[in-house]
């Protein structure tokens, strides 16, 4: 039984400009204690599958479709018993911790109240217990720091501090959005390193939302690669990357510069990412594709499995992909 | 923080020296005596009276009789219309009703328009938000001296509820149309200001992790969205303050309630200069020390700005 | 293949859309606004109202009526058979004649003012957000001290002083709102300064005067605008103030703030209408200018939404 079981979600917006789909009959499976990276560039909706799972998106967002979590329905639940899955079960690590840490409040109180509200903890047990999991995210001198505000943090540490408040009520899930994105270089390896140890050493299962490729491959043990909404492929984070099925995927990696073989240019992928306000009824990459044909613009591949578990969603023959 | 303010007051004084000398200037180099609207004073008599106030001295003497006067025996001067009453007695006559209506205006115009705009923005979409707007819409082009006279057309000549003017010492029938009269546009502009920044913080990503911690909205707004939210409208509480202070001269001639707006514009069309001059130091003083506060109430709520 | 080539025509056709120049696409914006089209509408009628009025008035603004004087009550109703159409004031004088004469004031006393405070505010905040740093400081910090000043009262004194005349009246309220956009500006400015077309224009050496003329103000033509228009009622306002208190524009002359007050000092007299239609006039034309700046700036800043 899986932990986690999204089927056929969709995600739109409506928008002066017209309905924006920003996922489009997404499926996924996880169970608990794995872990499982999202990769696609920005725009391919991998931001909103997340929000949608948590009952996040924006006030004229809705989504349809269906997500199980531990044996219950949890996509449009009222919004008090989605409170006690939030946090408790699933938590969330956000984007940007600039701006993600609530600057008017001291950080203590910030990661307390967690425990206050799920465990009924008074506020001094709450309080040790952040002290504690600062310790865990190897900030030194946890205690002092819980009286600081967040601007007298680094971005990095507030990271830190966003990773050690989703961690609280040890939760079976923990989604992590684009977590290094906003950081430098040599913090991006800092958190990515703490996430696999959190990972490891409290058994959660992980969702890993990543446009960058360089660090999925030491994180997460399963990849599925989206575009435009939909799963383009998945399967374990090894075959993807060794033998990737699908011209997304194979530009992606193209995309990644390479110190090994020498390149005469940053290779990329020609083209925009869809607009999201008209879909058209064939494969959202085929506009971009150079392996697309006829059928590719006309109709939607089938997401279908092969080898090892594996899943792609391509009209053109898995041989001819490389 | 007290070095801060400490400093604040340091600064303040030069400025209201500045708006001392300057109104003084000005008075100073103004054609006519204010006794030249008295017809028929021989010249002889006039100089008599000149000489009397001291406006025979030369500039710089005047001034710095004025200025000692203040500073050490807090003495604005005498009036020049109001024979038997000096500027202190004047200002301690008005300032007290002035104060009144003014404090219960304020306490109103924020309590109100704060509640008003907060709630709009939660409820946002809602009729409740709508009708909020169109409050806040409408009130705006109903300024203090638009309203007023058409509040005593309704509640005074139409219904016979409340009386449309006097004070008569600051009974509650006396104060309500007045706070009314002046509150009505700066709650309307609170609850504007507090609906934009409150549907602005919102959709901030703090407020996000809150709702992704799993807080009830409740507790997402009143603990992570209010203190945020209400930062704009500290900064608007100082020009409301000195709105209020001029549309406190409306009131006191609308409604006869004898504040010191009425004193300053009878001073002002008599060319009474000491109480004008009292008037206007007095309100200076008081938007300084107000001003002040704001910044250490902005301060106190805001953590990244430390003195 | 046809299907194919519809939708690559879908494509095609569905790019030039986001190649739209700014401006085009913030006018298709600002009349896609209900609210801002209809007080667009509202003041070009407001405003038709005053430059036709003086041709189709059969009174004159200055004379009296001597049939009605003495019983304005009942013979100076508005009618259209008098001629008096928006009936007479309490001096038996034309309401519609002077209606029309105190819009004139009203919204040139309005403009102006407002063109004045934007042209020194603009100019001011510009210079201050361009050369920062000890100019900067010295600079907003005198705007900081004059704000702290109850300025009605200066400009009280001010025409008291120097005598009632349009123009101290122009100077005066101009001058004191000046200052909100001095800082709107100089905000403005401190993020345009450190764009690459302002740091080449600086790194070829030219003088700072003329990039802040030709780089950083037409920038600030989107705020300026925004601003102005949300101004003029304020500067309306300020003017039918020191006119409520009589210190405004001289009889035979009147604007609104006369009128609103004339009318209602005479509102127990059963003789409303000397309050409804210079009200009526004053509530649409504010309207029309809050609702055509929100608008604007709508329009012209779609992250506000």
């Amino acid at each position: 039984m899986a932990l986690l079981e999204v089927a056929d979600l969709r995600v739109s917006f409506d928008t002066p400009d017209g309905t924006v789909h920003a996922v489009n009959g997404m499926t996924l499976s996880l169970d608990a204690g794995q872990s499982l990276a999202i990769v696609g560039e920005s725009g391919s909706g991998k931001t909103q599958l997340a929000f949608a799972i948590l009952g996040l998106l924006a006030k004229n967002g809705q989504a349809t479709g269906s997500v199980h979590f531990d044996g219950q329905e949890i996509l449009n639940l009222p919004e008090p018993k989605l409170n006690k899955v939030r946090a408790n079960e699933i938590a969330m690590i956000f984007q940007d911790p600039m701006t993600s840490l609530n600057p008017y409040l001291r950080v203590g109180d910030q990661m307390a109240e967690v425990l206050m509200l799920h465990q009924g903890t008074s506020k001094r047990k709450a309080l040790d217990e952040s002290a504690k999991m600062l310790d865990a995210v190897r900030i030194p001198d946890a205690r002092s720091r819980l009286r600081m505000y967040p601007h007298e943090f680094s971005g990095g540490m507030r990271q830190r501090i966003m990773a050690a408040m989703a961690l609280l009520c040890r939760p079976k899930l923990l989604i992590a959005d684009e977590p290094t994105t906003a950081l430098d270089v040599t913090v991006q390896n800092q958190i990515m390193e703490l996430i696999a140890d959190i990972q490891r050493d409290f058994d959660t299962a992980l969702i890993l939302i990543t446009h960058d490729l360089a660090i999925v491959a030491g994180a997460c043990q399963r990849t599925l690669v989206m575009y435009g909404g939909q799963v383009m492929e998945m399967g374990t984070t090894d075959d993807v990357f060794e033998a990737p099925s699908h011209p997304y995927t194979l530009g992606l990696l193209n995309a990644v510069p390479r110190l090994d073989i020498p390149q005469e240019a940053l290779q990329t992928i020609p083209g925009d990412p869809p607009d999201l306000t008209r879909l058209s009824p064939g494969c959202p990459f085929s506009p971009r594709c150079a392996f697309a044909d006829g059928p590719c613009r006309e109709t939607m591949p089938p997401l279908e499995g092969f080898g090892q578990g594996r899943l792609r969603a391509c009209h053109a023959d898995r041989e001819t992909v490389t | 923080m007290l070095v801060f303010i400490i400093k604040r007051l340091l600064v303040a004084i030069p400025v209201l020296l500045i708006l001392v000398v300057g109104t003084f200037i000005l008075m100073y180099t103004a054609p006519g005596s204010p006794f030249a609207t008295e017809r028929g004073i021989p010249p002889a008599v006039l100089a008599n009276l000149e000489a009397q106030y001291g406006l025979d001295q030369p500039f710089v003497v005047q001034i710095w009789r004025y200025i000692t006067g203040i500073v050490t025996e807090f003495d604005f001067g005498p009036s020049f219309i109001y024979r038997d009453q000096n500027v202190n007695d004047l200002i301690g006559q008005g300032f007290p009703v002035t104060l009144t209506y003014g404090f219960w205006s304020f306490v109103v115009a924020v309590i109100i328009g704060g509640a008003l705009g907060i709630l709009a923005a939660v409820k946002h979409n809602t009729w409740l938000d709508y009708l909020a707007v169109g409050i806040s819409i409408g009130a705006q082009v109903l300024p203090n001296f638009v309203l007023a006279p058409i509040l005593v057309l309704v509640f005074t000549l139409w219904l016979g509820w409340l009386p449309g003017g006097g004070w008569q010492g600051g009974q509650w029938q006396y104060i309500i149309l007045p706070v009314i009269a002046l509150s009505t546009s700066f709650m309307a502009s609170i609850a504007r200001i507090s609906r934009a920044s409150m549907l602005e913080v919102l959709t901030s990503n703090f407020i996000r992790t809150a709702r992704a911690k799993g807080l009830p909205m409740h507790r997402v707004i009143f603990r992570h969205a209010l203190k945020p939210a209400l930062l704009p409208v500290i900064s608007y509480l100082g020009p409301a303050f000195v709105g209020m202070i001029t549309g406190s001269v409306v009131i006191d001639i609308y409604f006869s309630t004898g504040g010191i707006g009425q004193f300053f514009v009878a001073s002002a069309l008599n060319r009474d200069y000491g109480v004008m001059m009292g008037i206007t130091v007095l309100l200076g003083t008081l938007t300084i020390l107000f001003n002040l506060l704001v910044d250490i109430l902005y301060a106190w709520i805001d953590p990244k700005i430390r003195y | 293949m046809i299907a194919t080539k519809s939708v690559a025509d879908e494509l095609a056709a569905a790019a030039p859309i986001k190649g739209r120049s700014l401006w085009a696409d913030a006018r298709a914006r600002f009349f896609r606004n209900k609210a801002a089209v209809a007080g667009l509408i509202a003041l070009v009628c407001v405003m038709l109202f005053a430059l036709i009025g003086p041709f189709i008035s059969p009174w004159n603004n200055e004379d009296i009526d001597w049939n009605v004087l003495g019983n304005v009550a009942e013979a100076g109703r508005p009618s259209l058979e008098t001629g008096h159409w928006f009936g007479t004031d309490a001096l038996g004088r034309d309401l519609f004649a002077r209606t029309v004469q105190g819009t004139q004031i009203s919204l040139m006393v309005g403009i102006v003012g407002a063109l004045i405070s934007v042209i020194v505010g603009t100019l001011y905040g510009a210079v201050a957000g361009y050369f920062g740093g000890r100019i900067d400081a010295i600079m907003m910090r005198t705007v900081d001290v004059l704000m702290s000043i109850p300025y009605m009262f200066v400009l009280i004194l001010l025409l008291v002083v120097f005598g009632r005349s349009m123009l101290m009246l122009f100077i005066g309220i101009g001058l004191v709102s000046w200052l909100d956009m001095a800082r709107i500006a100089r905000g403005q400015t401190l993020s345009l300064r450190s764009k690459e077309y302002v740091e080449a224009a600086i790194a070829t050496g030219v003088r700072p005067f003329t990039i802040i003329l030709r780089h950083i103000v037409p920038n600030l033509l989107g705020v300026v605008i925004v601003y102005a228009t949300l101004l003029v009622p304020s500067m309306i306002i300020y003017e039918s103030f020191i006119s409520f208190l009589g210190l405004g524009v001289q009889e035979p002359l009147t604007s609104w703030g006369a009128l609103i007050n004339a009318g209602a000092a005479e509102m127990n007299k059963s003789t409303l209408w000397m309050l409804a239609w210079p009200l009526f006039f004053f509530v649409i034309t504010l309207f029309g200018f809050f609702f055509v700046g929100d608008g604007l700036r709508d329009a012209l800043d779609p992250k506000d939404r």
